[in-house]
């Protein structure tokens, strides 16, 4: 025991004395503002995806490849496998490395901060993709505008089942962004040309989506239509109405998935609210060539949305 | 003639045991060489620090594991006790509570956590792999709960709290500092005192050890209680890190520190194990890591070669 408390006292005072040179992450250097000039075949761009195992970032990270590629820009890629700190680590590796630009897709909009303050210090330019980020500067953020998807999925029930028709939502994850935003788009138009009955969470899970149906069947009849928030609660909704025997029930979904995409082609899901990933990547990296030959940049671009039917 | 054979056979024990302290030393030097051959800025000053701050998390719940697999136990836990803890401290300091205090209470929440199993595998005589795979999903069920599934962030914006995770001592790191004093403390308490040894006995043989009169359910009691602590230690640093306690954090993290004794030459048997070897073991998975995204190679192949460096650890290791 005197051995442990000798070291611990040593610590102690070491820490104690140490006190004046403590300083903080992202404060400790000062590298000009000001970017250079680089044309894109010089360029290195550093790629921070959330996770390569979803399909939809996959789509993401060939959109910043191709794009890249075009021009002569090479591009390092790091996986967070959805790990907030396996985020962080891969982002440090990237501004060891000295890329020219960061595009960073974050796996959570608060605990990404850190990583792009640490950018900022060392002068690295940051463009998120898909989700935000809640501090640090950032160049701009390339994502979908759900709001205007929301709005697309109402507007096509319209003309599916006619004004003032019985519809239901399913909503996402509570809180989420992309659940608020699809949520608010939807009511935009639905409060004035539709008549929505029940609005419930899913979480934007398929076997939720199944059960919150079940549920809304049994509570009401005569429902002409479903707005789903994604297309996984659509998918389990679509099984749920199929089991009740009922079929002229319209459902529209959200993302444009491959599995949706399959679905509307069999004729079971009418349509889904397709986001573009690979677009988004595509325009990621022009808003970085933009930025460095130093055109303005808006702080956000929206990928474009495209309403997909079985026509 | 007989002579003879005997000491060949005491040069080859010395040199295989020699062999077995230098092994995984050697495997490090030899990886450095290599990735710094690839790409020189591996070797730049800067990147050597934001690898020992990468390495410090996995280090400190390496540190921990060592402990308890020379028990001959294993703990599966370690990732949902870093998010359990570490959200809880977040809540604490959303209320209001000093830092230094919610950090302390942090590392007991992880002692206890840690205590916990230990009573459960000794009292309950469960299986250390059950008994903490079962508190594993318990703690990680626990965190969903108290956050809601959602990550607890904007709970303080403290320069002590902040310095935990993101601090510069001397230009060093601050978890890397910790790090340094956990390894001190730790290799002490495991190479130096009688705790240690009597760890080192209850791994040999848990029978012969109770005969010499060991109370084995106290010394594994504080093993596992170390293991929760060590956890809690690292999940205070990801908290501090990333400016808020994710539900997810941690998730998987039990089985880089297991690699990492493993790689360290630990025998998952029990009974025999360094400390210094966990280090080194947790330095090559954070050089590889590191390393590997330096010089641009794909996630997918990066997972592959994590494995097959797991594997050449083994078979060196039996090789002895």
């Amino acid at each position: 025991m005197k051995k442990l408390f000798g070291l611990l006292t040593i610590f102690t005072m070491f820490l104690l004395g140490a006190c004046g040179s403590a300083t903080l992450e992202g404060e400790q250097s000062d590298e000009s503002e000001k970017v250079a000039e680089i044309s894109p075949d010089e360029m290195t761009i550093g790629l921070s995806i959330s996770t390569l195992n979803n399909p939809f970032f996959g789509q993401l990270q060939e959109g910043v490849e191709d794009k890249a590629e075009e021009n002569g820009t090479t591009v390092r890629t790091v996986d967070a496998q959805d790990d907030t700190a396996t985020q962080i680590n891969g982002i440090d590796d990237l501004i060891q490395q000295g890329v020219d630009v960061l595009l960073i897709n974050p796996v959570d909009s608060d605990a990404i901060t850190p990583a792009i303050e640490s950018a900022n210090a060392a002068g690295i330019p940051v463009i998120t993709l898909d989700r935000s980020s809640e501090g640090g500067e950032v160049v701009t953020l390339i994502a979908s505008d759900n709001v205007q998807g929301g709005e697309m999925a109402a507007e096509h029930i319209v003309e599916l089942v006619g004004e003032n028709a019985k519809v239901v939502q399913l909503e996402g994850t509570p809180g989420a962004s992309a659940a608020n935003e699809r949520g608010e788009g939807f009511n935009n138009v639905a409060n004035e040309k539709l008549d929505i009955v029940d609005s419930q969470s899913a979480n934007f899970s398929r076997s939720e989506g199944l059960t919150v149906m079940e549920n809304l069947l049994q509570s009401n009849s005569d429902i002409d239509a479903v707005f789903a928030q994604n297309d996984e609660m659509a998918l389990g909704a679509i099984e749920a109405i199929e089991a009740a025997g009922l079929e002229d029930i319209v459902v529209i979904g959200f993302d444009g998935n491959e599995d949706a995409l399959a679905q509307i082609e069999e004729g079971r899901l009418d349509a889904t609210v397709a986001q573009q990933p690979y677009e988004m990547g595509s325009l990621a990296v022009q808003a970085a060539y933009d930025y460095v030959s130093g055109k303005d940049v808006e702080n956000v671009i929206s990928s474009p949305l495209e309403l997909m039917t079985a026509e | 003639m007989e002579a003879k054979s005997k000491s060949i056979a005491q040069t080859k024990a010395k040199r295989s045991e020699l062999f077995r302290k230098l092994g995984p030393l050697i495997a490090l030097i030899v990886l450095v060489t290599v990735v710094t051959f690839l790409n020189t800025n591996f070797i730049s000053p800067t990147n050597l620090l934001n690898l020992l701050r990468q390495v410090s998390v996995n280090a400190l719940i390496a540190f921990g594991m060592t402990f308890v697999i020379i028990t001959g136990g294993i703990d599966l836990s370690v990732g949902s006790t870093l998010a359990l803890s570490g959200a809880l401290t977040a809540g604490i300091l959303a209320a209001g509570v000093p830092p230094v205090v919610a950090i302390f209470a942090g590392l007991l929440i992880g002692a206890a956590l840690g205590l916990l199993n230990g009573i459960v595998i000794t009292k309950g005589k469960v299986a250390p792999f059950i008994a903490t795979l079962a508190t594993m999903t318990i703690f990680r069920g626990l965190t969903l709960v108290y956050t809601e599934g959602n990550p607890i962030t904007g709970f303080s914006d403290d320069f002590t709290f902040l310095f935990f995770g993101r601090g510069y001592l001397f230009g060093i790191p601050f978890p890397v500092v910790l790090m340094a004093i956990a390894f001190g403390i730790l290799f002490v308490l495991l190479h130096k005192m009688t705790f240690g040894r009597k760890t080192f006995a209850i791994g040999g043989n848990e029978n012969a050890s109770y005969i010499a009169g060991i109370k084995s359910d106290r010394v594994k009691y504080t093993v596992y209680a170390i293991s929760g602590m060590m956890s809690a230690l690292a999940g205070l640093i990801l908290t501090s890190r990333l400016n808020s306690a994710q539900p997810t954090a941690g998730t998987a993290y039990e089985l880089d520190a297991i690699a990492a004794v493993v790689i360290g030459g630990t025998s998952l048997a029990g009974g025999k194990g360094r400390i210094v070897g966990t280090l080194i073991g947790a330095l090559i998975i954070g050089t590889l890591n590191n390393g590997l995204n330096l010089l641009g190679v794909s996630s997918f192949y990066q997972q592959v070669v994590r494995g097959i460096v797991i594997i050449i650890a083994v078979l060196l290791d039996r090789k002895k």
